[in-house]
């Protein structure tokens, strides 16, 4: 299994003018860990919304790559929008599910994944160009490769250990986060 | 009169642009072209319309919540859009509304067609109408129910300004006084 903030600072190594968009709760967190940066759009809420911030983006932006970063539980809230972006097809969309099995934020309780619900296997029935099970770290370049070149969409479902990191809280307001999303995006 | 069918502008004279006509427009001249939608059979002609007209980026999502997901990404993308949706698809929304849409200062420009009043059938779809204007009421997002054919372009066109002037959303809840709403033979 992978520790989440190792395989985030990784995978975020190196970013270049990736565009991040974070799931509420400890993806944001992981994020925020690995440096905060003007292209980091993290999320306070909206939960199951976070890849349809991601389609919406990446339409957008079609010459920039996308990077949705988000939890089993907030992927799981909006399978639906797995069907919508199968429908679109952007080939610069990725989206990295950091799947702890759980709901970290609530208690731990289990989610659908720990009863083996494959959220790789439903972004392939939703037409996904690729879907890719992850559970160690030495796959993590080949992964960060994808993110940067591969032909989307792609959905990577990460195993991370259920381990709990120290919160790193980024800026909470979200007007500002969105400001100075757009001022840095206007500037590439 | 077919099952289901719709009138169209009953109380419009023929001379007269289509409500839709004028939405299309007012979206186009106002730089929104990115619209997005679950479907609604009185939006049904706007929505074929939107898709003929290359100058639009036109899709359904398989909920409304995903639609205002896509237009607040396309909006710090640079791109304005719009989401259609009947009124019980806004009942679907309140979560993403209040905390993506509203304290992002998101100007995602919503058009509502209402169901659920002026001669609705079903039970279900009148009770989520009522609890529509208490939403927007209480996140104070600026809404205008239209009901008059000759003050569709203006509200549409001055509120679409001001959404984007202020990043501020705004909805329209178009009413059957309008559209002609959803007809059902009893």
């Amino acid at each position: 299994m992978l520790d989440r903030r190792e395989f985030v600072g990784k995978l975020l190594l190196d970013r270049k003018n990736l565009l991040v968009i974070a799931g509420l709760g400890s993806p944001t967190y992981d994020v925020a860990a690995c440096g905060d940066h003007p292209l980091n759009f993290y999320l306070w809420g909206a939960m199951g919304s976070a890849a349809m911030i991601g389609l919406g983006l990446a339409l957008a932006q079609p010459a920039h790559r996308v990077l949705v970063l988000t939890g089993d539980g907030e992927a799981l809230m909006g399978l639906g929008s797995l069907a919508t972006i199968g429908v679109k097809q952007p080939g610069n969309l990725v989206i990295v599910v950091l799947d702890n099995q759980r709901y970290g934020e609530t208690g731990m309780q289990p989610s659908h994944t720990r009863a083996g619900i494959d959220l790789v296997a439903v972004a392939k029935a939703c037409k996904f160009a690729d879907g890719i099970h992850v559970s160690e770290i030495g796959a993590v370049n080949r992964i960060r490769d994808l993110v940067h070149n591969g032909a989307g969409p792609i959905l990577v479902q990460a195993r991370i250990s259920s381990d709990a990191a120290p919160r790193v809280l980024p800026i909470r307001d979200g007007h500002a986060i969105k400001l100075r999303f757009m001022e840095a995006l206007s500037d590439l | 009169m077919q099952l289901g069918s719709i009138v169209i502008d009953a109380a419009t004279p023929v001379a007269v642009r289509p409500w839709h006509e004028i939405v299309q427009e007012t979206l186009k001249r106002n730089d929104v072209k990115l619209v997005t939608y679950v479907p609604d059979r009185v939006f049904t002609p706007l929505i074929k319309n939107l898709h003929a007209d290359p100058d639009f980026l036109t899709f359904p999502t398989a909920r409304e919540e995903e639609a205002l997901g896509i237009v607040s990404g396309a909006w710090m993308g640079g791109r304005r859009g719009a989401v259609l949706m009947q009124t019980s698809g806004f009942g679907t929304i309140p979560n993403v509304l209040a905390s993506l849409v509203v304290p992002y200062q998101v100007p995602a420009i919503m058009f509502v067609s209402e169901r659920g009043t002026l001669g609705e059938f079903n039970l279900g779809q009148a009770l989520v109408c009522r609890t529509m204007r208490p939403v927007l009421e209480s996140l104070a997002v600026e809404f205008h129910t239209i009901t008059r054919h000759d003050e569709l372009e203006f509200i549409v066109d001055r509120s679409i300004k001001q959404a984007v002037a202020t990043q501020a959303a705004v909805a329209f809840i178009l009413s059957p006084l309008l559209t002609g709403g959803k007809v059902f033979q009893a």
